[in-house]
């Protein structure tokens, strides 16, 4: 594959004004699916969650899930939107194989939400608002694996399996319109933006906003112009870019990209293009056009949708803060400077650390874990940090463990490998491991006597007040407890012990 | 008369006091489709084991004194676009050839819970587009009346079934008229109920918000009967109305029109009706002047356009609803020569799957849907809709029902208009303002026509869920007629040679 040529960034950021759109799909975590009863369930054996409506078969009719546009009516409001008086559902037809009847249900016309907007803050503090056009309901697709080629992709592929259990899933699609002057904070502000909407829908509870599972996945659309040019350049969208780190990268990719074709002459095509998060680079997927012909028309298998005021009311009144409250009131309640609070928004912590301070534990402590020893292990293991096997709750946990002086902190770390390898609880891995410090006077004045003994030249020191001289014996004393003794006691003891004997 | 010769309601009241049994019965229906279905061709499938098993149980629920349903025993032939569990169902195309659906539609699950044996499934043009049968894969249909003739399309296997005594009760679809035009021109009586009335969950779609299943029955109160034993509420369809529209067995047993407005429907009648058609139609309206009805005359002048926007909207749906037939995961697949795509393998299979008929509504329904021509096609079709919509609550501010011909002729010849679709589409005209506007039609055979000898049928319109009024004064018109013939229509029709 030929390697893209790329303007330097800030060179690029002087010549050209860059224009962001974003479209983000959240999976909705409704019990079944949008249109027909079948579980909707991530990971299940392929093709067992389907029924005759969402594998396509003849005669079979949808029947729309009330909860789904109850969580689409909360999304469209979390973000400020109005909800329509009434929406209809159009098909949006296009032969795939993904797609059990050749037609999305999907909004077309008559979205359940629409001009909405978000206030997001980028990593320089900086704050947008960024303009909502609409938030839409539809279905997902199936899932297609490509086998035997190298990539993975169709180009190559032997033959193709489809996974139906995803068709039908509920889906709700929110557009932003144009995004205009974020200059070189563009990359940041679509990552940023992703975020708040993943930490909006999770707080809202209608997704697991999982986006390695692709409960949250993003297309984003990017156009530059030369300065000064108020005709917009042409766009290209990005698709299905899976982590924010990869938003971040694919839009600073396309904008080099682009802006390298332009200085060089040659036209921006537009089209779709695929992320690799391998090569750090987008490929070119299929062209697109405006005229990309659906051929939509309104779903006359189902009657409009017609969410009362009452019931619209009723479901603002459920809404959690939103998250630049949220923010304020968090980083006031902590009492993190601004330099600790952003590294904790930057690396995506906000959630666990406030679940990890509601389990019990000391927002420092949490932090400290979570933006630490955690970030560490999840850098090192090269995941994501929600993958990681470890609940708030445990975390919290090891905190109070350490917090009440029966852990230190390496034993503490020995019991937080224990919880990611799965061994259970951190108060079961303290006692399966034996970790628990030494807290018993006795066990330590024994040990210590028996060093004393062994050292009388030590011992005088300490009598003479050469206080500096016990590091040895507490050295002795913590190698014969095997480190499961708390130091400071032990010096307290040896200091203690020395002036008795 | 023979067991087969019965109405149903006859037979149900044979079978509840226990005279015969539905095993005798159905037995006697087999074997006269057995007889008459290598000629009329009525059934694509017949289900001979399943029918007698299916009896059996009801005779033996029976026995031990168990509270069965109205039609409980009586026979039934399904129309082979409804999906039934078991039973090959092709909707009359090579696509879905030896496609065995693994659920039931509701109406046959509603068939099968009222305990009827299922006689089989009957031919329809392919995928219930065309009016003739002659569009079916599995050859057409003939009318008993005059076997060189069509029984009407796309039900022609289920008129033909019933007026040739090879089923007592059949259930047919209508979009466009598909119950009522092969009624008309079989003698037989055809129900289309408001839209929504009768779940249409496992009906294989033509036009979404046209379609609606409905009885095909020898008389109207066996069309009652059958319509009670089918409508109601469906949670798996959307569309299916929320309220019950009450009994129709209840209105089937009226026996008074007196002070019923009758409108007659000016756009439908006078020219382009056949001679035999008019005259049969004005003696109905004579007969129900004289119990005491009252006509008046009314105007629809957007029914002029109707059948221009039906031909936009019921294919433009089709061609949407006939996309999954795509070879991925059911039905028909045909490999194309050389190195084979998915886009490849679809192409293929549609090219070979489908007929021309079917063939030519998905182009003109993709064209009325694409990009640039939507607001000219489908657009101004849905205004002649609200339209047509608009004259018929103005006409029914006037009338208790619509009155017109169900169709401007008889029964014509096999052939005669295959090779000119607009001649067969304009034969729809009386019935697709129905279908546009979502409202209630009967077709009720009034008469042979003096030149042909051939049926000729009458159909009712009401308002939207008034199915009532045309089981009142259907069963009304039905009475006056055989009283002035001294027998059944249906009697009327030429014994069928059969070799």
């Amino acid at each position: 594959m030929s390697k893209d040529q790329l303007m330097d960034y800030q060179k690029a950021l002087g010549a050209y004004e860059v224009v962001i759109g974003l479209e983000v799909h959240v999976e909705l975590n409704t019990k079944t699916k949008m249109f027909c009863g079948c579980a909707n369930v991530f990971g299940d054996e392929p093709n067992t969650n389907v029924c005759p409506n969402c594998l396509g078969f003849p005669g079979a009719m949808p029947a729309v899930n009330g909860k789904a546009i109850e969580n689409s009516i909360k999304i469209g409001l979390a973000l400020d939107c109005e909800i329509a008086e009434t929406g209809r559902f159009s098909r949006k037809n296009y032969f795939y194989p993904d797609l059990a009847k050749n037609f999305q249900t999907s909004q077309y016309d008559e979205p359940i939400a629409f001009e909405g907007s978000i206030d997001i803050e980028v990593p320089s503090g900086k704050v947008f608002t960024v303009q909502i056009e609409r938030a839409h309901m539809e279905e997902d697709a199936g899932k297609l694996t490509h086998v035997g080629g190298s990539t993975g992709r169709i180009q190559g592929a032997e033959f193709s399996l489809v996974d139906f259990n995803r068709a039908g899933v509920p889906l709700v699609e929110i557009v932003t319109k144009p995004i205009y002057g974020a200059g070189d904070e563009a990359p940041e502000l679509a990552a940023a933006y992703v975020r708040s909407i993943r930490e909006i829908v999770k707080n809202l509870g209608v997704s697991d906003a999982r986006m390695e599972r692709g409960n949250v996945r993003c297309d984003a659309n990017v156009s530059i112009r030369p300065k000064g040019q108020e005709k917009l350049g042409t766009r290209t969208e990005t698709k299905n870019v899976n982590s924010l780190r990869s938003i971040e990268r694919a839009v600073k990719y396309e904008i080099q990209r682009q802006a390298h074709l332009l200085s060089q002459g040659t036209a921006i095509i537009q089209e779709t293009r695929h992320w690799h998060e391998d090569r750090g680079a987008t490929s070119s997927g299929r062209p697109k056009s405006d005229a990309d012909d659906y051929r939509y028309f309104p779903e006359p298998d189902l009657v409009p949708v017609q969410p009362s005021k009452e019931w619209i009311e009723q479901l603002r009144a459920t809404l959690p803060e939103k998250p630049a409250i949220r923010r304020k009131r968090l980083q006031d309640l902590w009492g993190f400077s601004d330099l600790e609070f952003r590294d904790v928004v930057n690396s995506d912590l906000l959630d666990e650390i406030d679940d990890t301070v509601n389990a019990g534990a000391k927002p420092q402590a949490a932090r400290k874990w979570w933006t630490g020893e955690l970030a560490r292990i999840a850098n090192s293991e090269d995941k994501d940090i929600a993958e990681l096997s470890i609940t708030p709750t445990q975390v919290a946990q090891i905190a109070e463990l350490v917090e009440s002086g029966k852990l230190t902190d390496r034993l503490a770390r020995e019991v937080l490998t224990g919880v990611l390898a799965g061994e259970g609880d951190p108060a079961e891995i303290v006692a399966k491991r034996g970790l628990e410090v030494v807290s018993d006077d006795g066990a330590l004045l024994a040990a210590i006597d028996k060093v004393l003994a062994e050292q009388p030249d030590v011992l005088a020191k300490i009598r003479e007040g050469k206080l500096q001289a016990a590091g040895a014996v507490i050295g002795a004393v913590m190698k014969a407890m095997a480190g499961s003794a708390d130091a400071a006691r032990v010096r307290e003891l040896v200091i203690q012990r020395a002036n008795e004997l | 008369m023979s067991l087969v010769n019965k109405s149903a309601s006859e037979l149900a009241a044979m079978l509840g006091s226990k005279e015969i049994s539905s095993v005798e019965l159905t037995q006697a229906h087999l074997e006269n489709i057995d007889k008459l279905n290598p000629k009329i061709n009525s059934f694509i499938t017949v289900t001979h084991e399943l029918a007698l098993s299916q009896a059996k149980g009801v005779d033996e629920l029976r026995a031990k004194g168990e509270k069965l349903s109205a039609l409980a025993g009586v026979p039934i032939a399904v129309k082979d676009n409804l999906t039934t569990i078991g039973i090959e169902t092709t909707a009359g195309s090579k696509i879905l050839k030896g496609w065995v659906p693994p659920y039931d539609a509701t109406v046959v699950r509603k068939i099968l819970s009222n305990r009827m044996p299922i006689l089989g499934k009957t031919n329809l043009d392919e995928f219930a587009m065309g009016s003739s049968t002659e569009n079916s894969a599995y050859g057409p249909s003939l009318n008993p009346w005059d076997l060189t003739r069509t029984p009407g399309g796309s039900g022609g296997g289920s008129s033909s079934a019933v007026a040739s005594m090879q089923a007592p009760l059949a259930i047919g679809s209508d979009t466009g008229g598909s119950i009522r035009f092969p009624a008309s021109v079989t003698g037989t009586v055809g129900v289309k109920p408001t839209y929504g009335a009768v779940s249409r969950y496992g009906l294989i779609a033509l036009g979404s918000s046209l379609d609606q299943i409905g009885p095909v029955t020898r008389n109207v109160m066996d069309a009652a009967m059958l319509q009670d034993a089918i409508a109601g509420h469906d949670d798996m369809d959307a569309t299916s109305l929320p309220e019950s529209l009450g009994s129709m067995t209840e209105a089937a047993k009226n026996d008074s029109v007196k002070g019923l407005k009758i409108g007659i429907i000016k756009e439908l009648t006078g020219e382009g009706f056949q001679a035999g058609v008019s005259e049969r139609f004005q003696e109905a309206l004579d007969l129900l002047v004289a119990a005491g009805a009252e006509i008046v005359e009314v105007s629809c002048p957007s029914f002029q356009y109707a059948i221009a926007a039906y031909y936009l909207i019921q294919p433009a749906e089709a061609s949407s609803n006939l996309a999954r037939f795509d070879s991925v995961r059911f039905g028909l697949r045909v490999m194309p020569e050389g190195p084979a795509t998915v886009e490849k393998v679809m192409a293929a299979t549609r090219e070979a799957g489908f007929g021309p008929e079917v063939k030519r509504r998905i182009i003109l329904g993709t064209y009325a849907l694409s990009s640039g021509y939507y607001d000219a096609y489908y657009g101004s079709a849905q205004k002649v809709r609200t339209l047509i919509q608009a004259d018929l609550a103005k006409a029914f501010e006037k009338a208790d029902v619509l009155v017109s011909p169900t169709a401007p002729t008889t029964a014509f010849k096999l052939g005669e208009k295959q090779e000119d679709p607009l001649a067969m589409y304009l034969n729809d005209i009386a019935t697709i303002p129905a279908n546009l506007a979502g409202i209630p039609g009967m077709s009720l055979p009034v008469g042979l026509a003096k030149e042909d000898n051939l049926p000729v049928g009458a159909q009712f319109l009401a308002p939207a869920r008034q199915d009532a009024r045309l089981y009142r004064v259907g069963a009304v018109l039905e009475k006056l007629l055989e009283n002035k013939w001294s027998m059944r229509m249906l009697d009327l029709a030429p014994e069928l040679k059969v070799n």
